[in-house]
């Protein structure tokens, strides 16, 4: 089980996601205290190009997790189209092939349930804009093994699917306006 | 640990005691295998066959016949034609003129699942009249899916994007040359199947059992831990002829591991390598 210096966020989103994604992290303060790990539904087509172009816009490590690759605070991480992605413990990431889940893979759900049962009260999780309901059982993963959830308010996401799914499966999420999950990541309020 | 816990989940000390217990009555020890990927199958089975964690200990304890059912479910077995076309691309740039002056070919695909992969490979080596010399070994641990791929009869659902592959895969002939269509199924042509031999073959604790001059394993060792990825590597390194290729999943790479130092990198991207010493 993880301790307190070891938190993790992860972000979760599908379709119109990414513009909001892309402010977020331009908004980031120098210096993180956890690790960030971005999972986006993607054709595995055009693989590694985010990370690529958000690497040299931000200036920043922006990292495609391959097979066993190290959890470490202060790194954005992003999962690679085409596989699951989840946490063997102590603190690594782990890759899995296997079916897709809610039509998706990587799926959001993978990640954040294995993810909730690794970091515990040290994972927080935000759920944005898509067109599916993957996430959903995630996040109440995650509030139940007693971690943070988040979800972008519908009104303010692309495709609300996704954000209202989360909300009715998860019970204890903040939901949050486009401005305020960005002030999150700019004024580390998750250290508060 | 917080007290709450769904039901559906269980812990790495129950995953530890149903592998310990497995590995004590059976000839497989997933010991090695990665933890989080192994009990989520398991989760998976639980919920699939309605069992709890009693039920399942008590059916490997007691039921007979019930570990090799058990294994067939764990392992992940999706796999596609064609997968990752640009690999095969590369493979056939990159390593078929070397490939080309050995006078015979011996190919293993380790961890081929349901034989996709080898009758990919197998198309790809006749487009390059290579295939006449050639002979594939398919090997798994699944007896279930070795048995599917020795048929090599496809869903014709699954076709269609095997075909999106095949065509981004630059081979001159159409796809629908190397099958025959039949009622919702695609059987591949028999000069393809026997050219191929399906075996049960286990990474974690087999042997060496032939000499190859090319081996791929995609997307099978990202499901082992550091220490056992170095144990199959070394079985790897044994069983390839000096300049013979090796090939990983594009997501896995000899970096980090010791060995990478008895290899030549030919493609990093596509993680495909040569023996050298």
């Amino acid at each position: 089980m993880k301790g307190k210096k070891d938190n993790i966020v992860l972000i979760g989103g599908s379709a119109g996601s990414l513009l909001l994604i892309t402010e977020i992290l331009e908004n980031l303060p120098a210096r993180l205290d956890y690790a960030l790990c971005i999972i986006i539904h993607r054709s595995s087509t055009f693989s590694s190009e985010i990370e690529k172009s958000l690497s040299i816009k931000l200036n920043r490590p922006v990292i495609a997790i391959t097979d066993k690759t190290p959890i470490k605070n202060g790194i954005i991480y992003f999962a690679p189209p085409g596989y699951h992605i989840l946490i063997d413990p102590p603190g690594t990431f782990a890759l899995d092939s296997s079916e897709h889940v809610n039509y998706a893979k990587p799926s959001i759900d993978v990640l954040f349930e294995s993810c909730a049962q690794i970091y515990g009260q040290y994972c927080t999780a935000f759920l944005l804009s898509g067109a599916n309901a993957d996430g959903a059982r995630g996040l109440k993963a995650i509030e139940e093994f007693g971690g943070k959830t988040f979800i972008q308010n519908p009104s303010d996401a692309l495709i609300e699917t996704m954000p209202i799914s989360g909300i009715q499966e998860s019970r204890l999420s903040t939901i949050l306006k486009n401005q305020d999950i960005i002030r999150y990541f700019s004024d580390n309020l998750q250290l508060s | 640990m917080v007290g709450l816990k769904k039901s559906e989940f269980i812990s790495f000390s129950d995953l530890d005691e149903v592998v310990y217990l497995l590995k004590n009555i059976s000839e497989f020890d997933l010991t090695g295998y990665s933890k989080s990927s192994l009990k989520r199958r398991i989760e998976r089975f639980l919920s699939m066959e309605k069992m709890d964690l009693v039920d399942l200990k008590s059916a490997i304890l007691n039921i007979d016949g019930f570990e090799n059912y058990f294994i067939q479910e764990l392992m992940v077995n999706v796999t596609e034609m064609f997968r990752d076309p640009q690999f095969f691309r590369q493979l056939k740039a990159k390593t078929f003129p070397y490939l080309q002056t050995y006078p015979q070919l011996r190919i293993w695909s380790a961890g081929c699942a349901t034989g996709e992969e080898a009758y990919s490979l197998a198309i790809l080596l006749k487009e390059n009249n290579l295939l006449n010399r050639s002979f594939i070994y398919g090997t798994d641990v699944s007896l279930k899916a070795l048995d599917f791929a020795r048929k090599g009869v496809y869903p014709l659902a699954k076709i269609k994007s095997y075909t999106d592959n095949f065509n981004k895969a630059g081979l001159a002939s159409e796809f629908s040359s190397h099958y025959t269509a039949m009622y919702d199924a695609a059987i591949i042509n028999n000069e393809y199947r026997n050219k191929i031999l399906f075996s049960t073959h286990n990474l974690v604790s087999d042997h060496v059992f032939n000499e190859f001059q090319l081996i791929l394993c995609r997307n099978v060792m990202i499901y082992f831990d550091k220490e056992l990825q170095e144990h199959v590597l070394q079985l790897f390194y044994e069983s390839l002829a000096l300049f013979g290729f090796l090939c990983l999943g594009s997501k896995e790479s000899l970096y980090g591991h010791a060995i990478k130092d008895r290899f030549k990198v030919i493609d990093s991207n596509l993680n495909i390598y040569q023996k050298v010493k």
